[in-house]
């Protein structure tokens, strides 16, 4: 078992998954209350990581971090380093890769809170924020939590992106799902199995714990 | 009662809205919105002018006239398609001014029909929850006022789903209340309440507004209700305003079809007037197609025109030998057709010429042994027969 790769995809995952519901509850919120006609559009591009291959999201993720992009010169000039093989770049892909693993569930769980508390909400003087973090996310608790876990289970498993924007550095970007193919081409069967039993137990853990929680949330609140 | 009720000078229920009367104090619309009678059902424009001055006005109609719409758009929860909206001088809609004033910033209570209480939110910071911008104690004050004048203080560590409907229509009333709007919108706050209930909770929003003395726009189909709570009452009806007025004028002498209807007149014919007797203050009218003659209150039509008269079932007595020395001048024979029971009124459907509806209790039908084929005789009063004009 390689701890140093798997405290580093523990790390990418906490990250990521910090870093997504910050970004996601805005999307989710616009995406469930926004009246645009062409919100399809972002809906697609959201969705998009669920169906492209890895490979082809981590090309063009790559190009985009490369140091003939604009983002790869302005990272470095501020850096002196380019973002392209580096933590930073395992970081912006993961994050675009599990986006709809956060978005998704979250806007599932926005829609279903009856509007009519919103417009309560607005009668008694709140302003969308606070109606925002007093009634549509408690009454959301469920989505967000299944939201997080699949979005922490997702990074620490994923592989395609990962390769293609990071590379297999150890220490840097060597995750455990790119360890376990390195252990099977090196035939090394007994250590692949048991890196691959602990991604198992983690996926299985944070889905139990998902599925636990929403029970006990619709004991609770019966009517919803 | 200390409301000041503006009343429309002891004139009749006018038959259609006239221009809004400009309470400084009050409320004040013209509202217009295209809405659909029910999903993908025909299009019908609400187009309502509407005057609620402090006290209660009750907002009355069948479901799918559009009531609901018109408390969203006063509320701002719907953008109304034209006209405008103001309340004490203070304008919250102006669809040529282009103002649109957020629902937020209207400073109005509303009672939704299923009452939107919070679920996760204990009673009591369901009732805090308008009071974010006042200081804590004084949030912790009013909440206990309120929840005790609605005698409600018991329930505030509970969970709205954890007690009863009356329960819970009492706390989204306190809700609305504790953060003293400057209007109020109940949209059929009471329905599905036992009577004793739903009394004491009337009393309670009398007596706040006894003290407080803002519009309250009160929505029901309930015709019950009209009576036991209105100062004044208007009629919606796809989405027009039909007639206004007091709850008296508006249902009991009604000039429009549509509102008898709504107001339970079962018995709706026509007839053409007979004679006029101007010493009595009365009129003979035969009913259309039939030999039957009815006397009905005067009115202002010449003997030959056409009227529409309507009777409720519940006014008319039903005998089974001719009944002799009889203040009431219309006795009419016929032939009992059904009888059909609903929970403790029965229905009588009887045949004079035409079809007449009679209520009467199972305790009437057994002592007098009716039963279908039986010959009877109608006693109408003459002031239980009302004069509609036909659209």
């Amino acid at each position: 078992m390689d701890w140093q790769a798997f405290l580093l995809t523990v790390k990418l995952a906490v990250l990521v998954t910090a870093i997504l519901l910050v970004l996601g509850l805005p999307i989710a919120y616009w995406l469930t209350y926004s009246r645009r006609r062409w919100k399809f559009l972002i809906e697609a591009v959201v969705g998009m990581p669920l169906v492209l291959p890895p490979t082809v999201l981590g090309f063009y993720i790559l190009l985009a971090l490369g140091s003939k992009s604009p983002l790869g010169r302005w990272w470095e000039s501020l850096t002196g380093h380019t973002l392209a093989f580096t933590f930073e770049a395992l970081v912006i892909g993961s994050v675009i890769y599990s986006l709809p693993f956060t978005v998704q569930p979250l806007a599932a769980a926005f829609s279903t809170v009856d509007r009519k508390f919103v417009a309560a909400s607005a009668t008694l003087g709140a302003s969308r924020l606070r109606t925002f973090f007093r009634i549509i996310l408690p009454l959301s608790v469920s989505g967000l939590l299944t939201a997080t876990a699949l979005t922490f289970a997702h990074t620490m498993g994923e592989f395609g992106v990962v390769l293609m924007v990071g590379g297999n550095i150890p220490g840097v970007t060597r995750t455990v799902s790119i360890d376990i193919y390195d252990q099977v081409q090196a035939t090394n069967y007994a250590s692949a199995n048991q890196t691959a039993l602990v991604l198992l137990a983690i996926s299985f853990v944070a889905l139990s714990l998902v599925y636990a929680w929403n029970r006990k949330v619709w004991a609770i609140w019966p009517w919803r | 009662m200390a409301v000041e009720v503006v009343k429309r000078g002891g004139k009749p229920a006018t038959t259609a809205a006239g221009p809004a009367d400009t309470a400084p104090a009050g409320l004040s619309a013209h509202i217009q919105k295209r809405l659909l009678a029910n999903p993908g059902g025909r299009e019908f424009m609400l187009d309502a002018q509407l005057a609620a001055p402090p006290g209660i006005t009750i907002l009355f109609g069948a479901s799918g006239a559009g009531k609901t719409t018109l408390l969203d758009c006063v509320a701002g929860l719907l953008e109304p398609d034209g006209g405008n909206i103001a309340l004490r001088g203070r304008v919250l809609f102006d669809k040529t001014a282009g103002l649109n004033l957020p629902t937020r910033k209207r400073s109005l209570g509303y009672v939704f029909q299923d009452l939107a209480l919070f679920p996760h939110l204990t009673v009591e910071a369901n009732i805090r929850y308008g009071l974010a911008k006042i200081p804590g104690e004084e949030q912790v004050r009013r909440t206990a006022a309120i929840l005790e004048s609605l005698r409600a203080l018991p329930l505030r560590a509970r969970y709205p789903g954890e007690i009863s409907g009356g329960e819970r229509q009492r706390v989204a009333l306190a809700r609305a209340l504790v953060t003293d709007p400057d209007l109020l919108l109940l949209d059929e706050p009471l329905g599905g309440l036992d009577a004793p209930t739903k009394s004491a909770i009337v009393e309670d929003l009398r007596a706040w507004n006894r003290a407080h003395q803002i519009p309250i726009i009160y929505v029901t189909h309930d015709r019950g209700e009209v009576f036991a709570l209105g100062e004044r009452a208007v009629v919606l009806e796809g989405g027009k305003l039909i007639a206004q007025g007091t709850p008296h004028e508006v249902l009991n002498a009604p000039r429009q079809e549509t509102v008898a209807q709504l107001a339970g007149f079962e018995n709706i014919f026509d007839a053409t007037v007979d004679a006029t007797h101007e010493a009595q203050g009365t009129m003979t009218c035969r009913l259309a197609g039939t030999a039957v003659t009815l006397e009905v209150p005067l009115s202002q039509v010449a003997a030959g025109a056409g009227v529409r008269v309507a009777v409720r079932a519940g006014d008319i007595l039903l005998a089974t030998s001719r009944p002799q020395n009889l203040s009431a001048r219309n006795i009419i024979p016929g032939v009992l057709v059904s009888l059909e029971q609903r929970d403790f009124m029965i229905t009588a459907q009887v045949d004079c010429g035409i079809r007449f509806e009679v209520h009467l209790t199972p305790g009437a039908r057994d002592s007098l042994q009716l039963h279908a084929g039986r010959e009877v005789w109608l006693v109408l009063k003459t002031h239980s027969c009302q004069l509609v004009a036909s659209r």
